[in-house]
């Protein structure tokens, strides 16, 4: 792993990961087949709603909300595209509520809104989906502790050891110096997660359009013949 | 300059209807569930079950497990395993999800087979993704099986875990339970903290 892009395990400020972080030395292993190979998912994988989260929810009407497009390229380390890559997507609504029944924020759901859906990439390793802007919400980790908006993304990537979970944010966000999940990621890799505007994108009388590029890791040595 | 990689995040705990839907009820289909083997799939039957704690021994009620393992014959439904010597099983893509939030005692399990030796020399075994709120960066492991001592004793990854260490890799054949049942805890922290790996 490459611990300056990648959060340690226990970072105090974010109080969960104290109980839920391994303390013991992790155990470095040499790469077999186990570890260059992983879940294969592509276009197979997607329904015809799947990528566009302003639709896939609906039951009687539009969801409310911000409609935002958001796109970019999925690389490796190498900056080589990462074609037909399924990328998993969750996150709140506009009103900072998901629709998880165990989130009790009093903000209201919207029945219009799931939240979930998927997009997979195309040769050039691009991807888009439509949603809707996710709105701030609070939670329990400190006083007045509010998460920035943020959208959750989940790729498998080529092998087991290209497995990514994240988060993306928006560009001026203000909650973004005062959040700890954020700040668990090493200082210079913190701006990798933060989205920017584009009005190339941006549809006109639409939606507003923002870029997100993902990186993911590279292959390594071929497996070691053991 | 080549680009740097993504940093990882939590999933935290609210991952249930994008990653998990259908085990958790809600309306959206998933890629992926416990049932890891179809019934058209090869192989000897196996259920693993087991908890995931915490650091004060609590069971943790929103992690999201996935494993990922080699057929029958020891090959995985990857390009990257182009051993013509193992078969490849139509029927089995050897993938598996499973979140901890469904049941009263947060207990996960899946269905799989027994995956085969993979390359000659390392013990069956499955690989596994940890994932929770509190984790920002998941944590890698691997399942080894209890009835598998030779192999065990021979496999080359385990051979660099502390000896000490390398029981919290073994999950145990539980001969109580009905069908073929092993039980795997995954213990974050403490004396008997699960190994997790580098890779």
């Amino acid at each position: 792993m490459d611990w300056s892009s990648h959060p340690a395990h226990v970072y105090r400020d974010y109080k969960s990961t104290v109980l839920r972080g391994p303390t013991k030395p992790l155990v470095a292993i040499d790469h077999t087949l186990s570890e260059l190979t992983g879940p294969v998912y592509g276009q197979d994988s997607i329904g015809p709603l799947d990528a566009d989260l302003t639709k896939n929810g609906q039951r009687n009407g539009e969801p409310l909300g911000e409609r935002i497009i958001v796109t970019g390229r999925v690389v490796d380390e190498n900056d080589r595209p990462q074609a037909n890559t399924l990328i998993e997507i969750w996150q709140a609504n506009a009103a900072g509520r998901y629709i998880h029944e165990i989130d009790q924020h009093d903000a209201p759901i919207d029945p219009n809104f799931l939240g979930a859906g998927r997009c997979v990439t195309d040769a050039a390793g691009r991807y888009r989906y439509m949603t809707i802007k996710p709105g701030a919400y609070p939670w329990g980790n400190h006083h007045n502790a509010w998460r920035p908006n943020h959208i959750h993304l989940s790729l498998f990537g080529p092998s087991f050891t290209s497995r990514l979970v994240t988060q993306m944010y928006f560009p001026g966000d203000p909650l973004l110096e005062l959040d700890p999940i954020f700040h668990g990621v090493p200082e210079g890799a913190r701006d990798r997660l933060i989205s920017s505007f584009a009005i190339d994108v941006t549809e006109p009388q639409y939606a507003l359009g923002y870029e997100f590029d993902i990186v993911l890791r590279g292959p390594n040595a071929t497996p070691l013949e053991i | 300059m080549s680009p740097r990689q993504t940093p990882s995040q939590t999933v935290g705990p609210f991952f249930a209807y994008g990653l998990a839907p259908e085990q958790y009820g809600y309306r959206f289909t998933s890629i992926a569930d416990h049932a890891v083997a179809s019934p058209a799939t090869e192989g000897e039957r196996v259920r693993i079950i087991g908890q995931v704690f915490d650091g004060e021994g609590t069971p943790v009620p929103d992690a999201l497990l996935e494993f990922w393992q080699a057929n029958a014959h020891g090959r995985y439904n990857h390009p990257a395993d182009d051993r013509k010597d193992n078969l490849l099983d139509p029927e089995f893509k050897g993938f598996g999800r499973i979140g901890t939030g469904t049941s009263a005692d947060a207990s996960f399990h899946i269905d799989t087979v027994k995956p085969g030796a993979v390359d000659g020399r390392q013990a069956p075994h499955i690989n596994v993704v940890v994932l929770m709120r509190g984790l920002l960066t998941h944590a890698f492991t691997r399942l080894y099986f209890s009835d598998e001592e030779t192999l065990n004793a021979a496999d080359p990854i385990l051979a660099q875990v502390p000896e000490d260490r390398r029981a919290t890799l073994i999950a145990k054949q539980d001969e109580t339970l009905a069908g073929n049942v092993y039980r795997f805890d995954i213990h974050m922290q403490g004396e008997r903290e699960t190994v997790f790996f580098d890779i």
